[in-house]
């Protein structure tokens, strides 16, 4: 059921509250279309944003991730993005080395007046995501998969 | 548990391209959901009353809504949830709308990507718990940034209200633009007639705290608390003791210097009180043309003011003030004109902008109000009005239309004729907008009453011929050129933002477009609140706006911060972030990161022990991903949250 097979690829967001949830759903009134792959995960803040977050989306099978969050300076909580920024870099260079195509994941600014932005960006990010087609790490890693149900529970399980 | 799922069709919004009840009967079968139904319209009376009674009926523990984005109705269905006797934060949402009915037509795919939204956040509602606000104290006073009228107004309720009020302004007078107009649409009112003694009630009112020639530095905090650093420029005169006589304008030999307030139209002299009206009526030396600064040595002010108020020494003062809400109300700037090479590029004398045209007839302008040539002195016989001078121009990036210059360029007409009867104006224009209350009727007094010749269509060039200039554009009405020989040509020049604005956005963590005005939470229901919580915006600073809409805006800008201090204390979002102790190893990463220095490290039997203070964290999260622990979570963004919505999305 998640995907509609052969037409759709599992593309997971994680978008900041303020801006790019807000970014989205500007381009959503204003009817800008946009592949239907992607489902956003709203979070706060980029900030929230645990690299593992991605790479865990990754292992269990997503064919790519995209990561929004304000325009650095002008995170909602100040200093929310620059954080991410750091993160999110490091994770880029280090993601390759586990073997994940470089084009899957991408990070990128978008604010909540950026609607026609928020389009291009979503378009952009799918038609790469499909270039590269379908990711052979839920094949390999699917096994690995644990969610912790409890709070103290193990917490990563890659 | 027992969740309830409400997919709504939000009248066909929705159910033109997802198929609701099918997305309702695919809910059924996912986990812990106990009841699941299609709705036409989940935010009226009856789609919440639909709510609360399943809630009772079914004896639900927590309620998904399918409908629109969070950031539309979130507050909306907590508070339905919370009539249902459930807590408030038992609530989750799947935006089908913004993010899927609106955006594609494909009705397979949309049913698909919704009923998987839907799974989303069932998956995260699972795992939600009771969320309780802590109230705390606040202080009820409130900063207006900008002085304009629409702060001017907003400073005003806001005091009246009984609030203390902040008032800070770039330039060492208020007043704004509206100071420097002559008269106003659509009733041609003298201007400082009726701004004039709004001034005076901001100088006498005793709540209001006015710091001019300030600006804003540095923003912390948040609503009901902000701390706000405000530089105090030098202005080398003690205000405390200049009583704003003027002796020292009669004696400053610097008469050379740039006159701001007139646009440029005159010169002025290095120390100066910008207009005679000006609140505060204080004189302040510009270093760029005093000769004190420049050579070292004059001095006449000092020797002159009879209250010995000068001071060459002044530096910059930052003041700490501690607020509970602000207002920010920047106002604009203009276009400038100077990038329309065919225009002269600012090259031409007579080729001047709307403002400083405003200058010239204003009686307490440079020229005492006789309209004069900048080049000769010369009474213009025929004026030529070019409107849409960037506005609605997508070559200089500028597709907006700035609202207010079709009817001021009728105004500025009309007074032409009044100040010099045998005159002719032209007014090139591309449509007339003019919508507001009596506004139409003006225009057209302008053409019919006063003779304006409104020609439709654009200019192409204007360069001189003689003493006098050529303008040459194309009537697209007659189909044919046109060419007019005028002695003075005004530019209505469009609305940008005020210069900063994006910068003091930063500050107030507000967002803004990509022209730098400041962007409203909601553009027709929240139209003066931002999505920071108490921060509220007034006037132009939001989008090009006339007098009346600024007012209107000042006003109610005013009485969205008296309605949040008409509570005596504030409650905290409790979706915040918690620390375990017993995972917390004491190295205080998450205090280091934390932006608002809400984690405090406390002891515990003489270990180290991270804590978060409730009513200061700001529940961002950063925190959360520092710990190298996992001892710091996120209430309602944990790591099992977030994993679980990405379980849910990638199981086959
Ligand atoms: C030529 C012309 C003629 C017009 N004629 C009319 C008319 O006849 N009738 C009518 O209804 N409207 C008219 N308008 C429109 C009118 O000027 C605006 O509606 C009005 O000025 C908007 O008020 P405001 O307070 O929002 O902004 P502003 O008047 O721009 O005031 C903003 C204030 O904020 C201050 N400020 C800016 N940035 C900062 C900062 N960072 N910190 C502190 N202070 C700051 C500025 O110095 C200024 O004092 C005219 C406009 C022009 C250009
Ligand atoms: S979530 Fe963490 S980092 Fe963010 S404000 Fe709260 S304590 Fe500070
Ligand atoms: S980062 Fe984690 S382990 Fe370190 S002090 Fe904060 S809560 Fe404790």
């Amino acid at each position: 059921m998640p995907i509609l097979a052969g037409k759709e690829l599992r593309i997971v967001g994680f978008l900041c509250n303020w801006c790019s949830y807000g970014g989205a759903d500007t381009a959503g009134v204003g009817r800008f279309s946009q592949p239907t792959d992607l489902r956003i995960i709203r979070v706060p803040c980029s900030g929230r944003i645990d690299p593992l977050f991605i790479v865990k989306t990754l292992l269990y099978g997503a064919d790519g991730v995209l990561v929004s969050g304000c325009h650095p300076r002008d995170c909602h909580y100040g200093q929310g993005n620059f954080y991410a920024r750091r993160r999110l870099e490091a994770l880029k260079r280090f993601l390759p080395i586990i073997g994940v195509e470089p084009g899957r994941f991408e990070y990128t600014w978008v604010s909540a007046s950026e609607g026609q932005r928020w389009q291009q960006v979503v378009q952009g990010f799918t038609e790469q995501v499909h270039a590269l087609g379908p990711s052979p790490a839920s094949a390999v890693f699917g096994a690995c998969r644990e969610i912790p149900d409890e709070k103290g529970g193990p917490r990563v399980a890659v | 548990m027992k969740i309830g799922v409400f997919v709504c069709h939000c009248g066909s919004n929705i159910e033109a391209t997802v198929d609701t009840a099918s997305v309702a009967g695919t809910a059924r079968a996912f986990p812990d959901v106990a009841y699941a139904t299609d709705v036409m319209y989940s935010c009226s009376e009856p789609g919440q009353d639909g709510i609360i009674q399943a809630v009772r009926e079914k004896g639900l523990d927590g309620v998904v809504v399918a409908s629109c984005s969070p950031r539309m109705h979130e507050t909306t269905f907590r508070r339905a949830v919370e009539r249902a006797g459930l807590n408030r934060y038992m609530l989750e949402m799947a935006n089908i709308r913004e993010h899927v009915s609106w955006i594609g037509k494909d009705r397979e795919a949309n049913t698909n990507k919704a009923a998987e939204l839907v799974r989303l956040a069932v998956e995260k509602l699972r795992r939600n718990r009771a969320l309780f606000p802590k109230s705390f104290d606040i202080t009820r006073r409130v900063l207006v940034i900008g002085g304009g009228v629409a702060g001017i107004q907003a400073a005003l309720d806001c005091a009246d209200g009984g609030l203390d009020v902040v008032l800070v302004e770039k330039t060492s007078s208020i007043g704004g633009k509206m100071a420097k107009l002559d008269k106003t649409f659509p009733t041609v009112d003298c201007s400082s007639c009726i701004l004039g003694p709004k001034m005076v009630d901001v100088a006498q009112h005793e709540r209001i705290a006015l710091h001019a020639y300030a600006e804003v530095e540095e923003i912390g905090g948040y609503v009901g608390n902000f701390e706000v650093k405000i530089r105090k420029k030098a202005t080398f005169v003690d205000w405390s003791l200049c009583t704003g006589c003027g002796l020292c304008m009669e004696k400053c030999p610097s008469r050379k210097s740039h006159d701001a307030f007139n646009e440029g139209v005159g010169l002025t002299t290095a120390i100066n009180i910008p207009f005679p009206q000006a609140i505060p009526k204080k004189a302040l030396i510009d270093a760029r043309f005093c000769r004190q600064f420049l050579k070292g040595k004059c001095g006449v002010c000092a020797k002159v003011c009879p209250s010995g108020a000068i001071r060459y020494e002044m530096e910059d003062e930052v003041i700490t003030e501690k607020v509970g809400a602000i207002v920010t109300a920047t106002g604009f700037d203009l276009f400038d004109h100077t990038k329309y090479g065919e225009y002269g590029g600012g090259r031409y004398p007579d080729v001047i902008t709307s403002l400083q045209y405003e200058r010239l007839l204003s009686a307490s302008g440079p020229t005492g109000g006789h309209v004069k040539r900048p080049s000769d002195g010369r009474e213009p016989r025929t004026v030529v009005f070019v409107q849409c001078v960037g506005s609605r121009d997508t070559s200089v990036d500028r597709p907006y239309c700035s609202g207010f210059c079709c009817m001021y360029t009728a105004k500025q007409a009309i007074l032409t004729k009044d100040h010099i009867p045998e005159s002719q104006s032209y007014v090139f224009y591309m449509d007339i907008r003019a919508p507001g209350k009596l506004y139409d009727e003006f225009t057209r007094r302008a053409m019919e009453e006063y003779g304006a010749r409104y020609v439709r269509g654009r200019v192409a060039m204007i360069y001189p011929k003689g003493d006098r200039l050529l303008v040459r554009g194309a009537d697209t009405l007659m189909g044919e050129q046109v060419e007019i020989e005028a002695d003075l040509v005004v530019l209505a020049v469009g609305a940008e933002a005020a210069a900063g604005s994006p910068a003091l956005a930063e500050k107030l963590r507000i967002s803004y477009d990509k022209y730098g005005f400041f962007m409203e939470s909601h553009p027709k229901l929240r139209p003066v609140e931002t999505n920071t919580a108490g921060v509220y915006l007034a006037g132009a600073c939001q989008g090009p706006k006339d007098i009346p809409s600024s007012v209107g805006q000042g006003s109610a800008a005013a009485s969205k911060v008296l309605g949040l201090f008409s509570r005596q204390k504030l409650e905290s979002d409790p979706q915040i972030s918690q620390v375990n102790q017993r995972r917390c190893v004491g190295c205080g990463k998450c205090a280091l990161t934390c932006p608002f220095g809400a984690v405090k490290m406390i002891d515990v039997r003489g270990e180290p022990k991270a804590e978060v203070i409730e009513t200061v964290c700001q529940g961002c999260g950063i925190c959360a991903v520092t710990c190298p622990q996992g001892a710091v979570q996120l209430e309602h963004f944990t790591d099992n949250q977030i994993l679980a919505e990405v379980n849910a999305l990638c199981q086959s």
